[in-house]
């Protein structure tokens, strides 16, 4: 119990430095904001009267603390090049994407994890394996993502690429649209996994109580579920919860290349209008996403082995 | 008797065979990768045009080999920035140990739990998005922490070894001991890392280009390619094809090349 709140606490305390950190360093440009959105030849009176309606003139922790009880309270302040509040334009967007990455997590773990374990401690074919496995992590997802829309899309016509359904009206197009999107998130995340899997139970598998079980006259299965599995899954939970972590970077290039209108696509367009707000608001999310993501893998594995709990302050 | 590692003779043969094809890309193509009416449009891949023809007329294949050398050189950049200042790092923070040491690590641990194209893209909208250097600085700032870890383990692992001692006691400054006895015996961890650094380096910069945020022309990058190609994909599906093909093949063979070291130092073959 004093684990978890302690790692509560210090997953808590990473998200203020991040969020700190993010606003800190786009507070630094965001004097362009005032210029951005009035061009050069503002006059310096009128730029000064906007940067005072932006609140931009007072000192930074001040706008800190403002802009975190606003976060709080669902108010993450105005999109510059819109002029919308963020939180308004963010929340669909957020849901979609979070829809994208839950549904490339679920893929990633159903293949991955049967996959991983199948082959480990098999050697037959080994050489052509590990060569699979190198291809299915040097194809990058936007190429995957556009070989799926010419087959799929362009020649057999079971979806239109560029064009999202809306979730409302066409809720199965919708979903099989995010599927596509999803295999082409997944597949270098798969090999990942699959990968790592691998070399740890593999590892385990070289241990003496494997041998031990075995010599004691139970099968290989039983002791690859009964032993190996737990000894092996902690390094692994840790690397799902980064794969949580990729997989929402990876959103960003995905949406761009199935044209979805999620959180990623908002920030590519956001950093070229340099709408900092909105940057700023989608930076701190993501970062909060990858912190969650951590925390939750730390506490899943002290469940799994509470020698963590002693051992890893942190 | 000593088995053939088949990944690192593999991989090594096709990263040879790539360098060679980018560097001579960088001197004579085909054709002009810019001139107009090479052929006729969105011809298909043929003997004369090898990956066909865009909207322009221009050769696919010269362009992709000038794609392919600015893809190289920017990830070879940025790699050349990750790699020297982490390995400082590391060499550092590994060898001398202390609480600067355990700070830095922290905020290691806390920086490479990021993604690392999130973060060039923060860092790409704090300086300016669109100029190859600054696409190479966010890179390459953004690559620093993960070889700071790698190699700051690799350094204190050897902290302690005999031959380290020795040449401590014989006088040896700490400078020496780093480069001339330390360095050499952490190779084994760094060139794997290097390889795999290359990779994400290029797909990192591949992934930003296509967003239209890392190099645009006239310097295009595979990266800034494939996104025009996508959207002739009715047109010229070739275009992709050749050009996404490109990228695969680059990181496959350099990543072949990386398990093959890897395989070397553990000794499984």
């Amino acid at each position: 119990m004093k684990y978890v709140l302690k790692r509560v606490l210090a997953g808590l305390a990473t998200m203020l430095i991040v969020s700190f950190l993010t606003f800190a360093a786009f507070s630094l440009i965001s004097g362009d904001a005032a210029t951005a959105m009035l061009g050069t030849s503002a006059t310096p009176e009128r730029l000064a009267a906007l940067r005072a309606e932006l609140g931009l003139d007072r000192p930074l922790p001040v706008r800190y603390g403002e802009w975190l009880a606003g976060f709080f309270t669902g108010d993450l302040g105005v999109s510059t090049s819109y002029r919308q509040p963020v939180w308004d334009i963010l929340a669909p967007k957020f849901r979609l994407t979070l829809c994208l990455s839950l549904l490339s997590f679920l893929l990633i773990g159903l293949v991955s994890i049967p996959l991983g374990l199948l082959s480990a401690g098999r050697q037959r074919l080994e050489g052509a394996r590990t060569a699979l496995n190198q291809l299915g992590m040097a194809v990058p997802p936007f190429f995957t993502g556009i070989l799926l829309s010419w087959v799929f899309g362009v020649g057999l016509k079971w979806f239109t690429p560029g064009q999202f359904p809306d979730g409302r009206k066409d809720f199965a197009g919708a979903a099989a649209y995010l599927l596509f999107a999803a295999v082409a998130l997944s597949i270098p995340r798969i090999a990942m996994t699959a990968r790592m899997l691998r070399s740890t139970v593999q590892e385990e598998l070289g241990r003496d109580y494997v041998r031990t079980a075995i010599s004691r006259g139970s099968d290989r299965r039983t002791v690859l579920r009964r032993h190996v599995l737990k000894n092996a899954l902690p390094p692994v939970v840790t690397f799902l919860a980064q794969t949580m972590a990729e997989i929402v970077a990876g959103s960003i290039v995905v949406e761009q290349v199935f044209v979805i209108p999620g959180l990623g696509q908002m920030l590519v367009t956001s950093i070229s209008n340099r709408d900092y707000p909105v940057v700023q608001a989608i930076v701190v999310i993501l970062a909060l996403w990858v912190v969650l993501a951590g925390t939750a893998a730390d506490l899943i594995n002290a469940r799994i082995d509470p020698r963590l709990r002693l051992g890893g302050a942190s | 008797m000593r088995k053939r590692n088949g990944f690192l003779t593999a991989g090594l043969v096709l990263t040879c065979l790539l360098a060679a094809l980018i560097l001579l890309g960088f001197f004579w193509t085909p054709w002009d990768p810019n001139a107009m009416a090479a052929g006729p449009k969105f011809d298909g891949p043929s003997l004369a045009h090898w990956m066909g023809t865009d909207n322009f007329g221009r050769d696919i294949f010269s362009r992709v080999l000038k794609g392919a050398g600015a893809t190289a050189s920017i990830a070879l950049a940025t790699l050349a920035i990750g790699a020297v200042c982490g390995c400082l790092i590391g060499a550092l923070t590994g060898y001398f140990g202390g609480p600067v040491d355990e700070g830095l690590m922290r905020l290691n641990d806390a920086l490479t739990a990021f993604p690392s194209i999130l973060l060039a893209l923060v860092v790409i909208s704090i300086l300016e998005p669109g100029k190859k250097r600054n696409v190479i600085i966010a890179l390459g700032l953004v690559f620093i922490p993960s070889f700071a870890r790698v190699t700051r383990t690799a350094f204190a692992s050897l902290r302690d070894v005999n031959y380290v001692k020795s040449a401590r006691l014989l006088g040896a400054s700490s400078a020496r001991i780093l480069a001339v006895h330390m360095l050499p015996n952490i190779l084994p961890v760094l060139l794997p890392a290097l390889t795999i650094g290359f990779n994400n380096a290029v797909l990192a910069e591949a992934s930003m280009s296509f967003l239209g945020i890392g190099v645009t022309p006239p310097d295009a990058s595979l990266g800034y390619m494939l996104s025009e190609a996508q959207g002739m994909l009715f047109a010229a599906p070739w275009y992709a094809g050749g050009t996404g093909l490109v990228i695969v093949l680059l990181v496959f063979s350099v990543g072949l090349l990386g398990e093959g070291l890897r395989r070397r130092d553990k000794g499984v073959l």
